[in-house]
């Protein structure tokens, strides 16, 4: 069988490495290139295990890759609304919503999260579109400081005890709402923590100064119920919360509309437009999308993965899927992918052609695995 | 004891007169991580070297294993199918896919053998 060259090799010394990067060494992990960095993609438990581990207790995953931005300044909120079309001024500080940096054909550049602040924003935006984000931020929202704090880490806690863990050493987290963000003190070290996350489950993100996030990795991982968890199982969590990765699932050829993320834009958002493509999304919004992404299982226990064509019933060629494997707590494979109008529907019955075979498979709802965010 | 072969594509044979049991190495089930599925060829099927003989997948990754000799399938393992895991558990031994009737034995001196498949690996980290 040939092996993929995930590995890392001879550009190895062309990477950039995130504050754990001597953490997850000694922590046995198998580092590999992604979007330009050295990241653990498992540890010596593997893919399966850490993944059940986050969604049995919690997990601990560096994502000091991602892109941490500050935009300060009152009128942040209604400067950002002319590149995204998230309702950004509708938030009340300490509160964020998921939202998308669009085109003019409303084709998704980048996918992030934003924090209203007191007295500005905080972004966190792809590893691998943080450097055209800027670039995009600084020209859209011209007199406006995009201070990229590219030397913070950057941690998610995941997992149903996740909360009982932090709370341990910083109490003030433990009724942070979903969606909300504070300052937070974790064993002296000064931290920024919103309670969010990419995998299904309750947890938070934590921000934290570079030169700290050894210290408050490690203190994290003393608990418990705490294991440190690759980018590996990260992937197979969003996959089974049914959460899009861009680059995959989304992309400048997907609209927000396509991508079933119309419960991102509000209601004032879409009536009075005023972002890139907002005539595209009003005008999907009213006579349906030409596609939708939707979620899919195989029947039997083979996985389709990413650019598996789908079929409707007769053999016909109506998508393909963005992002498809193994779900370790679903136990079988899954998938999810675009498919034409009139496919959209639960159950409808589809071939996936995996190896020159059609794979039977149906649509399914997502998430494949319920989400447990927490509601107070 | 049989003769144990391998391949630059980290199959492994074990001979035992003209049939060849086959699987992959304990290298490359680690490389390829947790086994999640594992589709195997039919009895009675004919392989030419290098063909496509079965697909095993892992939770990341699929990756096909090609019949490292040409030959005829004797006999599938079915215990791999049902529990995959084994290819992770017991790769040389009780995790083989197949078992193949051996076309020309002549195709095996060009395989390598444990230490030779050791030093390529080395090679290779």
């Amino acid at each position: 069988m040939p092996l993929s060259e995930d590995a890392m090799s001879d550009d190895e010394a062309t990477l950039e490495t995130t504050p754990l990067d001597s953490l997850h060494r000694e922590l046995g992990a198998k580092m590999v290139p992604f979007a330009g960095y050295a990241m653990p993609v498992q540890y010596a438990d593997g893919i399966l295990k850490e993944h059940r581990h986050v969604r049995a207790a919690a997990g601990l995953f560096d994502v000091s890759h991602m892109g941490q931005v500050r935009i300060p300044g009152a009128g942040a909120a209604e400067a950002l609304e002319r590149l995204v079309p998230g309702d950004i001024q509708g938030l009340e500080a300490g509160r964020m919503r998921y939202t998308q940096f669009t085109d003019e054909t409303a084709g998704i550049l980048d996918d992030l999260m934003v924090t209203r602040l007191e007295d500005g924003l905080f972004l966190v935006v792809n590893a691998g579109n943080k450097a055209a984000d800027i670039a995009l931020l600084q020209a859209g929202m011209s007199g406006f400081e995009i201070d990229y704090q590219g030397d913070r880490t950057l941690l998610a806690l995941q997992g149903p005890a996740a909360a009982e863990v932090l709370a341990r050493m910083a109490p003030e987290a433990a009724t942070m709402p979903f969606m909300s963000a504070r300052a937070i003190t974790v064993d002296g070290i000064e931290a920024f923590a919103s309670r969010s996350g990419y995998t299904g489950e309750d947890g938070y993100e934590i921000s934290c100064a570079g030169g700290d996030g050894e210290r408050l990795a490690r203190r994290l991982l003393a608990e418990p119920e705490v294991a440190p968890i690759g980018l590996g199982a990260r992937d197979s969590l969003r996959l089974e919360a049914g959460l899009c990765l861009h680059g995959h699932d989304i992309d400048p050829s997907t609209t927000p509309i396509e991508a079933g993320l119309a419960w991102s834009i509000s209601k004032r958002r879409r009536e009075a437009g005023g972002y890139p493509g907002d005539a595209v999304v009003r005008r999907q919004l009213a006579d349906g999308p030409p596609r939708r992404r939707v979620g899919l299982l195989p029947d039997g226990r083979q996985p389709a993965r990413e650019h598996t064509a789908i079929t409707d019933s007769e053999g016909i060629v109506i998508g393909e899927v963005t992002s498809g494997g193994f779900g370790p707590s679903l136990e079988g494979p899954l998938a999810m992918g675009y498919v034409a109008a009139g496919h959209t529907a639960a159950d409808t019955e589809v071939g996936l052609v995996v190896r020159g075979k059609s794979l039977p498979a149906r649509v399914a709802k997502m998430p494949f695995v319920p989400q447990r965010y927490y509601r107070g | 004891m049989s003769v144990i072969k391998f391949t630059e594509d980290h199959e492994w044979l074990a001979i035992d007169g003209d049939v060849a049991t086959c699987g992959i190495t304990v290298y490359a089930q680690e490389q390829l991580g947790d086994v999640v599925f594992v589709d195997l060829p039919d009895v009675g099927q004919s392989f030419a070297t290098g063909d496509e003989a079965a697909v095993v997948e892992s939770v990341k990754a699929a990756a096909e294993v090609y019949a490292p000799i040409a030959g005829e399938i004797v006999e599938v393992n079915s215990t791999v199918a049902e529990n995959p895991a084994t290819v992770n558990e017991d790769a040389q031994g009780g995790g083989w896919f197949f078992k193949l009737r051996i076309a020309d034995a002549g195709e095996l001196d060009g395989l390598m053998d444990q230490a030779a498949y050791d030093a390529f690996v080395e090679g290779l980290e």
